[in-house]
């Protein structure tokens, strides 16, 4: 089975944003950027898969410029055995992500497509859902754990009341939540591997020519703050505090 | 004037409680709303969403296929009801966000996701980046807007409403290539933690899910809900629906106490909107404290027991 994994470049998890002062977005210059940690997550299942045998080609996929070629790498150096870069300099959103990857997948014919959850930047957690959508297939996000059973897979999904258990058809896409698996760390000779495995770099436009943007993106603001508290010493002084403010 | 269509949540015969915040917000966005409701028998709920202030139908379609809550199943099913609307909204919880991005896609848009304001009828605020940017996202005039909405910004409509129920089939196909197999749940006497008036949050300090006993025992006393930050869950202290934060549940209750959790973003960002914060730690520099509103530097395994005493 081949599976395909998208992975999306973003500003690392540990970089705490901050809004431009005029609101025309957040500043990201000099800023880590890495692999969305679900994506991550995602393209290790894809390895285990491998490892384990019920997958024999791992192809990671990342839409955007060629700086997201830096992610394609890293993703070869943790293991993938090739990638291709969706080149273009514009900022796709879910819907025109998915078109772009339909056309990917059709020209790949995978058994499985992976990719995170939500994107840690907009925040959207839509791609995967529309990609299903499209391509007329099954759905199955939030996945905590995924059993491939030939032709079919069992994932269990994380859910508002707890878990739940799907059985789906494949080819399929699952979308990965952070429970499904730990990433492995990148070794510096897999990162020397990496340079010599194959990265295709495909336009856009060669792709789909349907553009979906729909939405306008406008001001950018900071979040309301709130406003700083006061510390107790002791649990007598915080029990006092909560029924001065009648919340006891 | 436009029309709304809410997609709602229930389970078990009961009407979510997350629907009657999208109504809310649909009131703010202004326009008829009708509520969907997708089932294998709607009606106690179809009852129940009827009775919504500000709700003027209720659609009510009843199918086997239905009978759990499935994306593949609903969603087209979901864009074929929304022919005539101008909205489609459904709240932001697991079950509307699985379902409404496979529908918007269907319908050709892109969703917003997350509404937290309304600016105008076609301009909405969302939060970005773990909610450390609010941005706003404007929908053209000629575009269907599909949009989930971020329940913890909104107040639940209040009741007294008498709406239509109009039943019907269902008008698409619907998929046999995904099947429901099972829901496991860790059904408590609890409060809901989504609706709980109090949470009480323990995290990766807690130790183990013995100690988390500590947190339950107080939980008690104050007939509160438990959360956990993602450290205690993912060290299989709690069960993962217990997450509070960026990528687990974002709530809204009038107090929320965060016992031995450091204040990560990503869990800040899931109760921004609680009215009152207590935070305890042992660590005077724990960035919690930056946002708390009552912040106590202390061990939790002695401030816990205190506090359970204080109370009785
Ligand atoms: C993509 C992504 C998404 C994430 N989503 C979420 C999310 O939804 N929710 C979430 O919570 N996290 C989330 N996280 C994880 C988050 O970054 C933090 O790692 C996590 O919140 C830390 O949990 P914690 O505060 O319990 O643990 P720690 O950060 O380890 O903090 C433990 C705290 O306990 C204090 N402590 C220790 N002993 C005691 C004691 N005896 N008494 C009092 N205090 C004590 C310590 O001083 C410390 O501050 C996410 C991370 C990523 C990368």
């Amino acid at each position: 089975m081949k599976v395909l994994v998208f992975i999306k470049r973003v500003v690392d998890y540990n970089v705490r944003v901050k809004v431009r002062p005029d609101g025309s977005g957040v500043d990201t210059g000099g800023v880590k950027m890495s692999i969305n940690p679900f994506d991550e997550i995602a393209l290790e299942e894809a390895l285990q898969m491998r490892e384990a045998g019920t997958a024999d080609e791992v192809v990671v996929v990342s839409a955007g410029g060629n700086e997201c070629q830096q992610q394609l790498r890293t993703g070869l150096a943790m293991g993938a055995d090739r990638a291709i870069q969706i080149d273009t300099d514009k900022t796709l959103q879910p819907l025109s992500a998915a078109r772009a990857f339909l056309a990917l997948i059709e020209q790949q014919q995978p058994g499985l497509v992976l990719l995170g959850k939500q994107a840690i930047d907009d925040d959207n957690n839509q791609t995967g859902q529309m990609l299903a959508a499209l391509w007329g297939r099954p759905q199955a996000t939030n996945a905590a754990e995924i059993v491939i059973n030939g032709n079919s897979a069992l994932v269990t999904r994380e859910v508002d009341a707890g878990l739940e258990v799907l059985d789906i058809d494949l080819p399929a896409v699952v979308t990965t939540d952070l429970r499904l698996n730990t990433p492995r760390f990148v070794k510096l000779p897999d990162i020397m591997k990496a340079k010599k495995k194959p990265l295709d770099v495909v336009a856009l436009g060669e792709l789909t020519s349907h553009d979906d943007t729909n939405l306008q993106i406008g001001q950018w603001s900071p979040p309301a703050q709130r406003s700083k508290g006061i510390m107790v010493d002791d649990v007598a002084g915080l029990v006092g505090e909560l029924k001065n403010r009648g919340l006891l | 004037m436009s029309k709304i269509l809410i997609l709602a949540e229930h389970a078990n015969g009961q009407l979510n409680q997350a629907t009657a915040k999208c109504v809310t917000c649909a009131k703010a966005i202004g326009g008829e709303v009708h509520l969907a409701i997708f089932s294998n028998d709607g009606q106690a709920v179809a009852k129940q969403a009827a009775g919504l202030a500000d709700v003027s139908k209720v659609l009510q379609i009843d199918h086997q296929d239905f009978s759990h809550p499935l994306a593949a199943q609903i969603a087209p099913e979901l864009a074929a009801q929304a022919d005539g609307y101008g909205y489609v909204l459904a709240p932001s919880t697991m079950f509307g966000k699985d379902v409404l991005p496979r529908a918007a896609a269907l319908l050709g848009v892109n969703q917003v996701s997350d509404i937290m304001a309304v600016n105008s009828a076609r301009s909405f605020k969302r939060p970005v980046y773990a909610g450390n940017a609010i941005v706003d996202v404007t929908v053209p005039a000629d575009s269907l807007v599909v949009a989930t909405v971020r329940t913890a910004s909104w107040a639940a409509a209040g009741e007294g409403g008498s709406a239509t129920i109009e039943q019907s089939a269902p008008q698409s196909d619907r998929p046999a290539h995904t099947r429901f197999v099972e829901l496991r749940t860790e059904a408590g006497d609890r409060p809901d933690l989504q609706t709980a008036n109090i949470v009480i949050s323990g995290g990766r300090a807690l130790g183990s899910a013995e100690n988390f006993e500590m947190i339950y025992a107080l939980a008690r006393k104050l007939k509160a809900g438990v959360g956990a930050s993602r450290a205690a869950v993912d060290a299989g202290y709690v069960p993962n629906d217990m997450q509070v934060g960026q990528t687990g549940k974002i709530i809204s209750p009038e107090l929320y106490f965060a016992f031995g959790i450091s204040g990560a973003i990503q869990h800040v960002t899931g109760i921004k909107d609680a009215g009152t914060i207590i935070a305890v730690n042992k660590d005077a520099d724990a960035p919690i404290f930056e946002i708390a509103d009552i912040g106590l530097v202390g061990d939790l395994f002695q401030v816990i027991p205190e506090l359970e005493q204080a109370l009785s």
